[in-house]
């Protein structure tokens, strides 16, 4: 029996959108406040899903324990606390959520050894959330 | 098509355990879960279904139909109870969120008047959910 388990993190980041593509003023038309040139912070919650068949002998799809450590050590210690922009994955990319909706997928997909990564979602304020892949 | 959810909630007790294997293999595996005294949780439950729109209703389903269903065939069982030695699916299956999950949906698959079923949602606390989608 195929099921997905979802767990929670959160990370607390500062980020700029700011694109080189763009002129000073473009920039700040479309990104608006979020331009601000010192950047700006959120709380960010990570859903991590995880799908794979139901294990006869534990009852789960993988085991928590192991997803914590994984994401701990791909995504928390990078991210948490941190300036995305300085992170080595933005030198050349916007830190929207999108990209780093995408970019966690891809660490968690190639790290996580005891199950397939089917879906993150990061939730950048309670009124908006990103989603990578569409499930 | 168009999705429709309802949540219910209950509060239960559970403990993980696999009687096939040994008390050191059992606290290894399962931690703090398999402290066979039990520990509980204040479940919440998202049942969503699928269907077309009736024209002359607007709805799906009757949410109050939907609604006494999940009271009937879950919120009864398993509120208030001890899952491991209460509720029969779980006294050869260890009642893990995942599992719940799939109990729920064979308890209410094809009880849903008018609608299928889409997805069943099961959150342990507000940070752990399970989803089952009726796969094989």
């Amino acid at each position: 029996m195929r099921a997905y388990f979802s767990r929670r993190y959160r990370i607390s980041a500062s980020h700029r959108l700011h694109s080189e593509a763009f002129s000073r003023e473009k920039n700040r038309e479309l990104y608006g406040k979020c331009n601000n040139p010192h950047g700006h912070g959120h709380n960010y919650v990570i859903e991590v899903t995880v799908g794979g068949p139901v294990d006869p002998e534990t009852g789960m799809v993988c085991n928590l324990v192991d997803l914590d450590e994984c994401v701990r050590k791909e995504v928390l210690e990078r991210f948490d606390h941190t300036n995305l922009n300085l992170d080595p994955l933005f030198a050349e990319r916007v830190p929207t959520t999108e990209n780093l909706c995408i970019e966690i997928y891809r660490m968690l997909s190639s790290a996580f050894d005891h199950g397939e990564i089917v879906r993150v979602r990061i939730e950048e304020t309670s009124n908006n959330f990103f989603e990578y892949p569409a499930v | 098509m168009i999705l429709l959810t309802r949540r219910a909630e209950f509060s239960a007790s559970h403990y993980y355990w696999n009687e096939a294997w040994s008390d050191e293999e059992n606290r290894r595996v399962f931690g703090k879960c398999a402290n066979k005294n039990g520990h509980g949780h204040n479940y919440t439950l998202e049942v969503t279904v699928a269907g077309e729109v009736d024209a002359a209703t607007g709805f799906v389903v009757d949410l109050k139909k939907l609604k006494d269903v999940l009271e009937q065939e879950v919120v009864q069982a398993y509120d208030h109870r001890h899952l491991n030695k209460e509720v029969p699916e779980f006294r050869n299956t260890i009642p893990t969120t995942e599992n719940i999950a799939i109990a729920v949906w064979r308890r209410l698959e094809g009880k849903v008047p008018g609608a299928k079923l889409h997805r069943v949602r099961v959150y342990e606390m507000s940070d752990i959910f399970a989803d089952y989608y009726g796969e094989p």
